[in-house]
């Protein structure tokens, strides 16, 4: 991967210098951070998908259409832009925008995206007429999980590395990590990274057999916590080589300054009672980033509210950071769990509490977990923060880890 | 930049590659248009009650995972990557099927459970107690391409000294019918079969007798005919190689229209050298050129090509550099680059 003379320095620090996001809480970040400051949960009753368990969900939907959104994309309906391509192509715009990127040639740029469902939403819907109709036919091409990206990289006209990871609910965890790395080994000069998925029935069903849904709204790390609400959107963040983003004078976000995958290996959906993958992930992160783990200012928790992560992840955070566990908070009751897209959300929302120097709340807590007493920050708090650590894990035992520091 | 070692090399196919010490000596002729690997002992690899609840690709995947440890004699692999295009296809058509059929009602979690593309991955990492680096490419026929791209960054940010990575992908009940369906719509439509299969190697850091290098490995999501010689020759030359550097091109030819990417560099540039076509004898799949990289990296161990692969006549007597070149529909270019030590 050299052909386009990359700008490699020694350092290659990767600043982060545009974000885009669409979630139950808002299109865009500035909304999505409008809504974190009011506490506001975009998590309701079912609207877009027809299922017979609507009375016993709550999910964290987009509020716009697909014709909203094909609108707005100034695309034609006879497209075969599924939701998941919708909601990533909507995201990745706002962020090439924010970060002022109007052209791919004077800089080795990639695109990594990252989906667990693909283009379900539309297999679903299509599947038992794909023989006859000739509408649906054309979601054919459009399931596989690479679709999405692909779509988006021709829209915006990315000609280079252009990938997609799918390791479940860690998947835009890695896909932030990989293009980190890929700027730190001098290979791209700016990548495009973050995650997108659509809501589906397949996934509803899929988390219902699992019975880890929960009829209520969500509360993380609570004691009486039921299940996982379920959400969609997407986000992603511009990543760049340090010295490109001083190069072009580009408002520095953020730093990606530490990353670590590692795999729990111990059951395909549930994870280790002492979070062992967990625990490596972060440890593994605060070495990369070379900070301590007293210098981790706030955790951007996976907290899905599910029993069995918030335990392991507590307890995985008690074995990192012993009794002073920094601030704490699980933002999935605002926006749901969205799967692959989840670790980019929370990558934004790491980077706004850094520019805002804020702790956003942990909505829904009432009472402590038994086991490892933690209690998450519930009210907004302005506090000096230099580290955020965000942790994403997925079925299948992939465990990521993500540090972004203002400096 | 450190060197890429490949250890070992397994695959299962639609050719007798698996349980076989001679090299495609015998090959099969294939009549349908959709073509099965053909499956391992499975019982020798995985007990019957776990056997019994997975689907070809994971049985496939994790069997010619386990055997490409044994042949590196690794035990326990620094970082796994796996890559698939479709994913757990037949998993996902069960689950899809019984929402359908049942209407939401009556549904058990197992298929759910393993239809995430990255069931292989994790069954490997679980066998093997494997807390290491672990993640899934999904990016269509360069989803095998982005895995070995991680690993050799791995290996190059000195993150990891041993690797495990590979490309599954298994044929399922349906969406298969339905892609050829679409497929026959078309003028010169893909004219291989359909196909399956899990090909793994073990990259290492670490030097070993006769082992083949990997050196280099790019990825392009659109090019154009006319950029792609100049695309070759930046690849080439990056790595201090020259059009006639490359004794054997390995082509991802399918028989459709986008053929002319391959044809068009194969006369203009590599004349020279042998032009190696797989897809006729392993089918067309996401994963196809993982079997590719199998196949160079045997024909450099054999110093030997198989007639039943080799499209052209020429070739010279010491293979030393092999380069490998996969397109799907003239998008998603994956370029590859081994060499004997």
């Amino acid at each position: 991967m050299q052909d386009k003379k990359t700008y490699k320095t020694t350092s290659n620090r990767v600043a982060v210098t545009g974000m885009g996001i669409i979630s139950a809480i808002g299109n865009s970040v500035e909304d999505n951070k409008a809504a974190l400051f009011s506490y506001k949960s975009g998590i309701k009753p079912i609207s877009k998908i027809l299922t017979i368990h609507a009375s016993q969900i709550q999910v964290g939907e987009v509020s716009s259409s697909n014709n909203t959104l094909l609108t707005q994309l100034q695309l034609t309906p006879d497209t075969n832009f599924t939701r998941t391509a919708l909601l990533g192509l909507t995201a990745v715009k706002e962020a090439l925008n924010n970060a002022k990127i109007i052209e791919f040639d004077t800089y080795k740029t990639g695109l990594i995206s990252s989906t667990t469902v693909g283009g379900m939403d539309k297999t679903e819907q299509h599947l038992k007429q794909y023989k006859t109709s000739l509408e649906s036919q054309k979601y054919i091409s459009s399931h596989h999980a690479g679709d999405s990206t692909q779509k988006i990289a021709n829209y915006i006209g990315i000609n280079d590395f252009t990938t997609t990871i799918s390791t479940a609910c860690s998947s835009a965890a890695n896909a932030i990590m990989l293009g980190a790395r890929l700027i730190k080994s001098g290979k791209l000069d700016r990548v495009i990274v973050g995650g997108t998925d659509a809501l589906s029935k397949f996934t509803i069903n899929g988390f219902k057999t699992l019975m880890i849904l929960s009829d209520q709204l969500c509360q993380p790390f609570d004691d009486n916590r039921k299940g996982l609400n379920l959400g969609e959107g997407a986000a992603y963040l511009v990543l760049e080589s340090e010295f490109i983003a001083k190069k072009e004078k580009q408002s520095i976000l953020a730093y990606v300054s530490g990353y670590a995958n590692a795999n729990d290996a111990f059951h395909q959906t549930a994870s280790s009672e002492n979070g062992q993958g967990a625990y490596l992930a972060m440890q593994k992160a605060l070495k990369i980033a070379k900070i301590k783990p007293e210098q981790i200012d706030y955790i951007n928790a996976h907290g899905t509210a599910t029993p069995n992560n918030d335990l392991s992840e507590s307890v995985a955070i008690k074995r990192v950071f012993g009794d002073q566990v920094p601030n704490l908070s699980s933002t999935k009751a605002n926006t749901g769990h969205t799967l692959a897209a989840s670790g980019a959300i929370e990558a934004v929302f790491s980077v706004l509490a850094l520019q805002e120097q804020t702790v956003f709340p942990n909505l829904n807590f009432k009472s402590k977990m038994k086991e490892t007493m933690l209690t998450p920050i519930t009210k907004i708090k302005k506090t000096e923060i230099k580290h955020v650590l965000s942790n994403s894990f997925g079925f299948g035992g992939n465990c990521s880890t993500i540090i972004f520091s203002k400096k | 930049m450190r060197n890429c070692y490949i250890h070992s090399a397994v695959s299962i196919s639609a050719q007798n590659t698996f349980d076989t010490d001679s090299f495609l000596a015998a090959i099969i002729t294939h009549h349908e248009n959709k073509i099965q690997a053909i499956y391992p002992n499975y019982r020798e690899y995985i007990s019957p009650s776990a056997s019994r609840r997975m689907e070809t690709g994971v049985k496939i995947g994790f069997v010619a995972a386990t055997k490409a440890l044994t042949l590196a004699q690794l035990s326990q692999p620094d970082a796994i990557l796996t890559a698939t295009g479709m994913g757990c296809i037949a998993d996902t058509e069960k689950f899809l099927n019984s929402i359908i059929n049942n209407n939401e009602t009556y549904l058990t979690p197992t298929s759910f459970i393993q239809s995430t593309h990255n069931t292989v991955g994790a069954q490997i990492a679980l066998g093997l107690q494997c807390n290491g680096y672990n993640s899934t490419y999904t990016h269509g026929n360069l989803s095998f391409e982005s895995a070995l791209i991680d690993a050799k960054l791995l290996i190059d940010l000195e993150e990891a000294n041993n690797i495990l990575v590979g490309g599954i992908d298994e044929l399922g009940n349906e969406f298969v019918d339905y892609l050829q369906m679409i497929e026959a719509k078309y003028d010169k439509g893909i004219n291989v079969p359909f196909g399956e299969g899990a090909s793994f190697v073990v990259l290492s850091s670490k030097k070993k007798a006769n082992a083949i290098k990997l050196l280099d490995i790019t990825t392009v999501n659109k090019i154009s005919i006319k950029q792609l010689t100049q695309k070759l020759e930046v690849f080439l030359s990056g790595n201090n190689l020259n059009f006639k550097d490359i004794d054997a091109i390995v082509l991802g030819n399918n028989g459709d229209v986008f053929d002319n990417y391959y044809d068009d560099i194969a006369c203009s540039l590599f004349a020279h050298a042998a032009q190696i076509n797989y897809k006729h004898l392993v089918g067309e799949f996401h994963t196809a050129s993982a079997f590719g990289f199998w196949l160079a990296i045997k024909i450099l161990e054999n110093q030997h090509i198989p007639v039943g692969v080799l499209k052209n006549s020429t070739h010279s007597t010491t293979l030393k550099t092999v380069l490998l070149y996969n397109q799907f529909k003239g998008e998603s270019h994956g370029f590859i680059l081994i060499s004997i030590c």
